[in-house]
């Protein structure tokens, strides 16, 4: 008999990995929290779509159509299923509704990295530098071969020659690090998970520390990008304060951390990830051991069933 | 950064990274400037690589060089349309995912968190930053 609990323990894993990602990944060092921020969600993501996939599939697999592939006895299936049926129908329901908001969450994504690629590619750039003319300050860097850091020439005049090099330091390090490519799987695994949400959310914070580090690294001195990052968002604030939402927005946050002495390695946040993570394999792997075992019992079934009454 | 590191530093920095450099210093400039002074705002770049930067770029035609007295000095070129800054702009103002691919520099700032930059830049360290989410 299959028992039904570890029929759901995937779900309640990575439900678990998606709630304690993003407090254990904000008290890692920048770059190791990105990344494993961005595995978590992956495998929370991941868990999440295959097992309830399996859930679904043993309704699915009750349709007499599927049933005939493989070949195994439906009657059988039926009996056997730990898993309720309104519930696997409804498991099929949101299978199927993510599969469709994914497609539609990537397609929306590439198209913005691509149209926002062609319209940086016409700005006439002197290295990986394309400065706009613009006295609202503004700077950005955007994906494509090779990557490109727009900057408007606002920005540059409100911000001294040390500052320039902390932000041209920090937009480099987005680039150099691929950074586009940790917010796009962040932005799809919380598309396919709501869960994941707050994940994204601490994600995007820590690949933004990550350039800040990484800029910090470079200037070698912390404060001084502290410094621009306070002197542009001031700035930038004060150019469109009407437009301005109060967002509350992760700047403080990035100051006061590099003021901050830097994050010391914790071994013990990159253990309780590769746990979480495992867990959500471990279970995972159980019930689709059993959701085999369930499929192999019908296949048998229908087998014997066939030897006893050929031709049925 | 002492003199020495500075030009370790340059050395490995790549050509194009010191050329966007230059244009930066470029445009920071309130009026036309001289080589030299370009090079005081680029950390550690030798005044000859400045020089030839400044070649390359006014090649490209993003700066303009003008006789003035025994030397030149650079000029950005500015977009006198404004076509690209108004591009900038629709790039900027899309929220959703046009805003969500670029990876800006600084997001926009509540009130309060203004003041606490404000206390920040003006030395006082706040003692109290709201935590994050």
């Amino acid at each position: 008999m299959f028992w039904p609990a570890p029929m759901y323990l995937p779900l309640l894993v990575s439900a678990l990995l998606a709630v304690a990602a993003p407090w254990v990944g904000r008290r890692m060092p920048p770059r190791a929290g990105a990344w494993a921020m961005t595995c978590a969600a992956v495998v929370a993501a991941g868990t999440w779509v295959t097992e309830l996939a399996i859930l679904a599939f043993t309704v699915v697999g009750q349709l007499p159509l599927v049933a005939a592939q493989g070949p195994w006895s439906v009657r059988v299936l039926a009996a056997e299923d730990p898993v309720d049926r309104e519930f696997a129908v409804g498991c099929a329901a949101v299978v199927l509704a993510m599969v469709v908001s994914a497609t539609v969450a990537s397609w929306r994504r590439g198209r913005a990295l691509v149209s926002a690629w062609r319209e940086c590619r016409e700005l006439a750039a002197g290295g990986d530098l394309a400065v706009v003319d613009d006295p609202v300050p503004a700077a950005f860097a955007v994906l494509g071969l090779p990557g490109r850091v727009v900057v408007s020439s606002g920005m540059l005049r409100v911000l001294d020659a040390r500052e320039r090099s902390a932000l041209l330091a920090h937009e480099r390090a987005h680039l150099r690090h691929r950074h586009h490519l940790f917010s796009l799987i962040l932005h799809l695994a919380a598309v396919v998970d709501p869960l994941l949400r707050p994940l994204e959310r601490a994600g995007a914070f820590a690949v933004e520390r990550w350039a800040d580090e990484d800029a910090g690294a470079v200037v070698e001195d912390r404060p001084l990008v502290a410094r621009a990052i306070a002197r542009a968002a001031l700035a930038s604030g004060r150019a469109k304060r009407a437009a301005l939402a109060a967002t509350g927005g992760p700047v403080p946050q990035r100051v006061r951390a590099l003021l901050a002495p830097p994050i010391p390695r914790r071994n013990g946040a990159a253990l309780a990830f590769a746990a979480l993570m495992t867990a959500c394999c471990a279970s995972l792997a159980v019930t689709a051991h059993d959701t085999e075992r369930l499929f192999e019992a019908a296949m048998h079934a229908h087998a014997t069933a066939g030897h006893l009454r050929p031709g049925r | 950064m002492t003199e020495k590191d500075g030009r370790g530093e340059a050395r490995r920095r790549a050509r194009g990274e010191l050329e966007g450099e230059v244009l930066a210093a470029l445009w920071a400039a309130d009026g036309p400037v001289t080589a030299a002074v370009v090079q005081e705002s680029v950390t550690g770049a030798a005044y000859t690589t400045v020089l030839t930067i400044l070649t390359r770029l006014c090649d490209k035609g993003l700066v303009t060089r003008r006789r003035a007295g025994r030397g030149h000095v650079y000029a950005p070129v500015d977009d006198r349309a404004g076509v690209v800054a108004a591009g900038m702009h629709s790039l900027l103002d899309e929220g959703g995912d046009r805003a969500a691919v670029l990876a800006r520099f600084v997001s926009d700032l509540s009130a309060e968190d203004e003041q606490l930059l404000e206390q920040l830049l003006h030395g006082a360290l706040p003692d109290r930053l709201p935590d994050q989410e």
